[in-house]
Formats: C-alpha cells, structure tokens, sequence
C-alpha cells in the first residue's frame, strides 16, 4: 500500500532520512522505533506530503504522492503534538473537518468522541485544553473518518491510563478489520500485543524491517522490550 | 476552497483588529471631509493618509497572521486538500477582509463627500493597494520561518515602499540632473505600487501642475487611456507575481 524507495531528507548539514526504503501492506500493524531524533516523525510527515523529500519517492497504492492529495483521504494522522486553531472550540474543529474531509459514502466513526466524553467539553477553546485533552481530539480525529490507514505518532503520550486502554482497545478493533496502522512509541510494553512488524530507525537509516516473531527469534527475546534493547545494545557497540 | 476562505473569514471576523482599522478609518476620513471646506482639499489630505495607513496595516495584518494560524495551516495540510488552494483560500480570506474593511472605511466616506473620477481612483487604487500588500506579505511570512524576523522583515519592506523608495529616486534624480530623466522615472515609478497609486491620483487633481516638467511627462503618459490601463496592469502584476511566488514556495515548504 505504502512504497518508499531511496527517500532522503536533509535539514540543514543533519540527514533526517537517510535512503529510506520499505513497503508496508494491507492488514499490518507496524511499530516504528527509534531513539529519539532518529527520524520517526520526519518519516511519517514525507509520508503525508507535510515534508517533501529531496530525493527518493514515495507511492500509495501505486500512485506517486507527489502533487497529489487525494491520497489523503485514506489516511488518519494523529500527531505527536496536536496544533488546532487556538481560538476554536472543540466542536468547531470537528466541525470544520467533517465539512472539509466531506466523505459522503463513509459513515463517520465517533466511537472515540463518545468514550473520550468529548461531547461535554464541545464549547471549550483549544487553548484552554489541557495536553491529555488535545491527544485525545487528536485521536478522535484521526479515526473518525474510517481511514484505510492510521499514522499514529506517539498516541498514548500524555493520556490517562483509561484513556490509553481506550485507545488501544481501538487501534486493535481497527487493526481485525483489516486496516494498514503505524505506530511510533517509546513505551515498548504497550506495543507487544498490538503490532505485527518492527521497523526500526537510527540516525535516519532504516536499520531493519522484521515481522515481530522473526524479530523474537533471532534475539531469542518474548518480549517487544527486552529484544529492541537487545538490538540496541549491539547497534551500541 | 470556498470552505477554507469561509473558515479564515469567519477567523479574521472573529479578531477585533479588524474592526478597529475600519473604525480609525472611518474616524479619520470623516473628521478630514469635515474639517476641510473644500472637498478636493480633503482628498488630497486623504490621499496621504491612505497611502501610508493602507499598506502598514495590510501588510502588518497579514504577516502576523500568516504566523498565527501556522496551527491551522498545518493541520489542513495533513487533509486532503491541495496546498495551492489551501495558501490560495488564506489570501483570499485575507485580502477580501481588508479590502471590506478599507471600502467601508474609506470608500463610503469618499463616495459620500467626493463622488468623483478622483475619489473613485482613489478607491480603486486603495483597493489595489490593499491587495498588493496582503501578497507581499504572504511572500515575506512563507520564505522567513521565524516570527520575529518576518514581522520585521515586512515593516522594513513598508518602509522601503513608502520612504527608502523616494529617497532613493531623488537621490538618482539629483545625481544625475544633467540627464533627461523624464522619460525614464514613467518606469521607475512602476517599481513601486504606492507611488504608482500616488501619481495616478495626483494626475486626476489639479495640483499636478505642481510637478513641474516630470508631472507634464506623467501627464502625458499616464493621462491616455493606454497609459492608465498599462499602469492598472502594472499594479495587478504587483499581485500575481508575489502570489505566484508565494504559492510556488509554500508548495515545497516543509511544515
């Protein structure tokens, strides 16, 4: 579905994306881990045409994404940190992205507006919400419009544990009907039952892309945790 | 794009800035047709005023706003949405706003006290001018990432236009007197919006004969029908060539 060849991106004299390559299908639930600063977020913006590579290219479903837009529509991205219109109010912003998004053959997936009980806080500016409250707009966001694929750049980040259970009830619910997710993390324990490959990112190289139990076989690790450290402990020395 | 300049309308409505500069307007163009017993006399006190307030506060608006909804330039980036229409739809939101508010600032003042040729060149081209500066703005506010700098990069740009610009030309001007410049400074004039606004309203009043040989030069060209569409054409490139580049640099911008 997604098919990045050679994608290198350059900010200033640091390289953010270093020959960049992998392909990620339908169905997968990928978690992207990387020290920080390793690339991770660079990567998932290119992906959404927020950054725009130097060299390399990118597709979705075949489709170059350069100059093209339309592809976003299939995708939901919760950012790292939400930044919405300071002076709008939470039913604001829905609002105007359910009028500019306009999906007419979607049904729009309020699951989580419900369960995060967003419907009391509607008349609240974005400025006033605390960091939690924004994340879990962010997520309401990203999965209201039934996407095909969901870019998650650190979801739990700053949500309560009922929240964060919430959240990961439905990233899995998502990920049964078939549906291509990328998560970045740094909370590696949350992500053992979630994900089906790893990639894993350093200084902007893509180090490897393994599906999870090829990963625990050649570390000889159950755990997402111990086998990442165990990779990172090598890659160290 | 309808619906994103209505979001940015809706946005800019939302700010009392707005309502304040057609407010000092207003203020200001009444209390001149009032205090002058003559109208003509008050265009020209208007005309002034108009070419200083106009692009400062376009210009100004426009750049801090740019950088304040940085927010909401992102967020719409990540949608499907094209980022041409997206930049297109904030300076037309932009530009519409101000351009309202200087019609009913100044404009109904004018077309009140003075319903002229001049008083309505003097709309037309505080509407132009209005517009100009949003788009020079946009330029300065997506090349420079930093608030700061591009805030003050557009107040240096203001000056330029209105003072460093005429400076410079009577510097040449003086320099070399000995030349038969006439001809040359129809051109010159050209290279800025405001004094290119400032001549075509000067020529509608009596007052250019004030200029001397250069004004009967001005005269001559800018009087002709020709002469004034090649200068409306003039000021409208300086619309589509800083939008054009401002479009052009957003689309490869990283957000």
């Amino acid at each position: 579905m997604i098919i990045a060849s050679n994608v290198t991106k350059q900010f200033g004299k640091m390289k953010a994306l270093d020959n960049v390559s992998l392909k990620c299908n339908k169905g997968e639930c990928i978690a992207l881990i990387g020290p920080n600063g390793s690339g991770k977020t660079t990567l998932i913006k290119t992906v959404l045409g927020m950054v725009v590579c130097d060299s390399g290219f990118i597709t979705f479903n075949d489709k170059n994404i350069l100059h093209d837009w339309e592809y976003r529509r299939h995708i939901g991205y919760m950012p790292q940190t939400g930044r919405y219109p300071e002076n709008m109010t939470i039913g604001q912003v829905l609002d105007m992205m359910k009028d500019i998004r306009n999906n007419k053959n979607g049904t729009l997936d309020d699951e989580l507006i419900n369960r995060f009980e967003l419907g009391a806080l509607l008349n609240k500016r974005m400025r006033t919400l605390s960091g939690g409250t924004r994340q879990k707009v962010s997520a309401s966001l990203a999965f209201l419009f039934n996407p095909d694929v969901l870019i998650l750049d650190e979801p739990t980040a700053g949500l309560d544990p009922v929240a964060s259970e919430i959240l990961k009830e439905k990233i899995i619910a998502e990920k049964k009907k078939g549906k291509l997710i990328w998560i970045t993390s740094h909370i590696l324990s949350e992500l053992d039952d979630l994900v089906t490959q790893v990639i894993y990112m350093q200084d902007g190289k893509l180090c490897f892309h393994k599906s999870i139990e090829n990963l625990r076989e050649d570390t000889g690790e159950q755990k997402l945790s111990k086998a990442i450290a165990t990779v990172m402990l090598k890659s160290g020395k | 794009m309808k619906k994103i300049i209505k979001y940015v309308i809706i946005d800019i409505l939302r700010n009392k800035i707005m309502l304040a500069y057609t407010l000092f307007l207003l203020v200001i163009s009444f209390s001149i047709f009032n205090l002058e017993d003559n109208s003509s006399k008050g265009l020209l006190s208007m005309l002034n005023i108009i070419l200083i307030i106009v692009p400062l506060v376009s210009m100004l608006f426009s750049a801090i706003y740019v950088y304040n909804s940085s927010e909401f330039l992102e967020l719409l980036v990540s949608q499907p949405l094209k980022r041409r229409s997206i930049w297109l739809s904030l300076f037309a939101g932009l530009a519409c706003s101000l351009s309202v508010a200087f019609f009913i600032g100044a404009g109904i003042p004018i077309l009140l006290y003075e319903a002229t040729a001049t008083g309505f060149m003097m709309l037309a081209t505080g509407l132009i001018l209005s517009v100009i500066f949003v788009s020079i703005a946009m330029l300065a506010a997506v090349i420079t990432r930093d608030k700061a700098k591009g805030i003050g990069v557009t107040i240096l740009l203001w000056l330029y236009f209105s003072l460093i610009f005429d400076g410079l030309v009577l510097f040449i001007l003086f320099q070399f007197a000995d030349y038969p410049l006439e001809k040359a400074m129809v051109g010159i004039s050209g290279l800025n919006p405001v004094d290119l606004s400032r001549i075509l309203i000067l020529l509608n009043l009596d007052e250019s004969a004030l200029m001397g040989y250069t004004g009967a030069v001005f005269k001559n060209f800018f009087g002709t029908q020709s002469g004034m569409f090649l200068a409306f054409f003039v000021l409208l490139l300086w619309i589509l060539m800083p939008l054009w580049l401002s479009v052009r640099k957003f689309g490869r911008k990283d957000l």
